[in-house]
């Protein structure tokens, strides 16, 4: 066996053309690399087919980006995102790129700091930063970012960010009645004359069915990987499959999902044999609340350190994003956006009210992964989930599910803290 | 002899136990190599079995420890041990502070613990009283001689410090200020406590619990009786030689 040490390869020349700030990128490269060997390389007994997505993670910065800037030479649009209400397959339909972008890492947000205040979303800030401080490739490459209403913090700072991006935002209503869907439909055709714009083409209904068939295909295999995570014992950890599901907002679409379904393929062998990642007695913990962007895998690493291992993710780095299908048999325009307008009313994010639907998906998802407890995760200053947790605890109260629900940011300094919260619900779970 | 050791943020505990009964029981401020220290505080015992708990429990598991449990666990088992019908545990530590919902049989049903932040423990009470020139004990008792209403407003270590410089620089009596910084530390305590719904009845334990002030107001906003093993601070470290005990048959002594 060639023993290559793991490394996030480096493109320098490429950045340099991407206007980055080279020297300060290259030690974040080299971070995540040693980050990325010691919370998942070190893991024992992964899927053979994780090797793919060890690739992905090795040419986050690099080979990913190459294929970008090929399809952005073509003029057809590459578009950003922080959010799973973005029609992506709007974007797919133009030939284009729909990629999540930075905004899970520490490292950015002193350079949000410079400017936006300090007590708000972890998220909104890195992000920020990383366009602020010219150290993420995805950002240096977008042709706009798509921005959304979903919360204060965010809508406020896509003024701010556009400055430096342009950046189109979207208003997601926040109630769910039909004139709600009324204003989300007009939004959608918004938004596809935006993307028609960038790429000077008409988005057909070919193109669109086409579309849709690609999303729903990719959204379909992360279903099946959520349904084999139910078998005990776990075939695959946690954090590998937060992995994939992190991936997910960056990587080719057709390909994806090809290899989550080869994944999928050996994980249902292992299924059949009882072949595990971890004991069959490990406490099964179901995580809900607030997105993980890559790299924030703080928690499950903390979870699966502990002798733990995750089940399942009720976020949007997780089921919210594809649990929810688009009927495919529609032959108009005006039916297709319906449709798809149709299933972009069915996440169900904090931001809506009432959003009782989520306390009944969290319940089933529980039932459905075989999950043993739940821990809430919420971004610190995220009001919308921190206050809707009081609905799931009372759900989790009533219906005797062991529970835990931490607050935390992307720095370490509350580590010490969270591992003994989290030991603690493991030994509550164990008894 | 089953040992059970502590590792907490400002002292290390050790607590042994032979045939059920606490035996004896040592503490020291922690240095920088807790485990090492810890290692010599158990030196002249000649443990079974030892458990570990607190912050260092990882560290002691990987240099001499036989098994860890949380503080949560920990205090579980250790204020059954003094009051075996408690169902409500309030912890004060250097470092954090915790309250502990049990069930009848003694399990953890529920637990809360303080944020990434000094306010409301033991280094909150130490800080402020170093910025009035009253040593840790002296703090309380000059605290319980105050009758007067001042009120601080920070919960934050650090602004409850600007706070209380402010305030001893508008004249205010030493002894009020310090019976502010109590009053402000027993509200965020009994915040906790009803957040969770304690249950009677109520032990409280940590080094904390040695401060009589924090106790009377803890008493007089609650309502009821608080009760104070004789030994607060040893209660984890206690609870981890219950532990390492309940995992081995008794044939070693």
């Amino acid at each position: 066996m060639t023993a290559q040490p793991f490394e996030v390869k480096p493109y320098p020349e490429m950045w340099e053309s991407l206007d980055m700030d080279v020297p300060r990128f290259e030690k974040s490269r080299q971070m995540l690399g040693e980050v990325y060997t010691n919370m998942y390389l070190s893991q024992t007994n992964r899927p053979a087919k994780m090797q793919y997505f060890d690739d992905m993670v090795s040419e986050i910065f690099g080979g990913r980006i190459q294929e970008m800037l090929e399809v952005k030479k073509t003029g057809k649009p590459i578009v950003g995102t922080f959010c799973v209400y973005i029609p992506e397959e709007v974007v797919v339909a133009a030939g284009g790129v729909c990629v999540g972008l930075c905004g899970g890492s520490q490292g950015s947000v002193p350079d949000a700091e410079k400017i936006l205040p300090r007590n708000i979303c972890p998220m909104v800030k890195s992000a920020y930063g990383f366009k602020a401080g010219r150290i993420c490739p995805y950002f240096q490459t977008v042709d706009f970012v798509y921005g959304e209403t979903t919360c204060d913090a965010k809508k406020k700072t896509w003024e701010i960010l556009d400055r430096l991006v342009p950046t189109h935002v979207m208003e997601i209503p926040q109630m769910k009645n039909k004139r709600d869907k009324t204003l989300w439909l007009e939004e959608v055709h918004d938004f596809k004359a935006k993307v028609e714009d960038v790429c000077g083409e008409e988005i057909t209904t070919e193109k669109l069915a086409q579309a849709i068939r690609v999303i729903n295909n990719k959204r379909k295999a992360l279903q099946r990987l959520t349904a084999l995570r139910a078998h005990n014992p776990a075939p695959i950890s946690g954090k590998d499959a937060l992995l994939l599901e992190q991936i997910a907002f960056y990587d080719e679409p057709v390909r994806f999902a090809e290899k989550v379904n080869e994944l999928c393929d050996e994980l249902e062998e292992r299924v059949k044999n009882d072949d595990g990642v971890a004991d069959k007695s490990a406490p099964r913990v179901m995580v809900s609340g607030t997105p993980m962007a890559l790299p924030n895998w703080k928690v499950h690493n903390l979870i699966e350190t502990a002798g733990a291992v995750v089940v399942n993710e009720e976020s949007c780095i997780g089921t919210r994003y594809f649990k929810d299908l688009i009927d495919e048999n529609k032959s108009t325009m005006d039916e297709q956006l319906s449709v798809l307008t149709d299933r972009y009313m069915q996440i169900d994010c904090s931001c809506f009210t009432p959003n009782d639907d989520r306390v009944d998906q969290v319940l089933k998802e529980y039932r459905d992964s075989n999950a043993q407890g739940i821990l809430h995760y919420s971004l610190q200053f995220c009001h919308t989930y921190n206050i809707e947790e009081i609905k799931i605890r009372e759900a989790c109260e009533k219906e005797g599910i062991p529970y835990l629900s931490i607050e935390s940011d992307y720095s370490p300094e509350d580590v010490g803290q969270l591992q003994t919260r989290i030991e603690a619900f493991l030994e509550q779970i164990r008894e | 002899m089953r040992v059970g050791i502590d590792l907490g943020s400002r002292t290390i505990k050790v607590a042994t136990l032979v045939d059920g009964v606490l035996q004896d029981f040592r503490v020291e401020e922690s240095g920088f190599e807790p485990h090492r220290q810890a290692l010599e505080m158990v030196g002249s015992y000649k443990p079974g079995k030892i458990t570990a708990t607190g912050y260092g429990r990882h560290l002691a598991h990987k240099h001499f420890a036989q098994d860890v449990i949380t503080e949560i666990k920990a205090h579980a088992l250790g204020a059954r041990h003094y009051y075996p019908d408690c169902m409500t545990i309030l912890d004060v530590g250097g470092q954090d502070c915790k309250v502990i919902v049990l069930n009848q049989s003694g399990k953890v049903a529920n637990f809360q613990m303080n944020d990434k932040c000094a306010a409301g423990t033991g280094r909150f009470l130490e800080i402020m009283a170093a910025s009035l020139g009253y040593t840790i004990k002296e703090f309380g008792e000059a605290a319980m001689t105050s009758h007067q209403d001042v009120v601080i407003n920070s919960m934050c270590t650090v602004f409850a410090e600007s706070e209380v410089i402010s305030m001893k620089n508008s004249g205010i009596k030493p002894a009020d200020i310090a019976r502010a910084v109590h009053l402000s530390v027993t509200s965020r305590l009994v915040g906790m406590l009803n957040r969770i719904g304690y249950k009677e009845k109520v032990v409280f334990s940590g080094g904390v619990a040695n401060n009589p002030c924090i106790v009377k107001m803890l008493e007089e906003r609650l309502q009821i009786p608080v009760f104070i093993p004789e030994t607060p601070d040893i209660v984890g470290a206690l609870g981890a030689a219950i532990h390492a005990g309940k995992n081995e048959n008794d044939t070693l002594s």
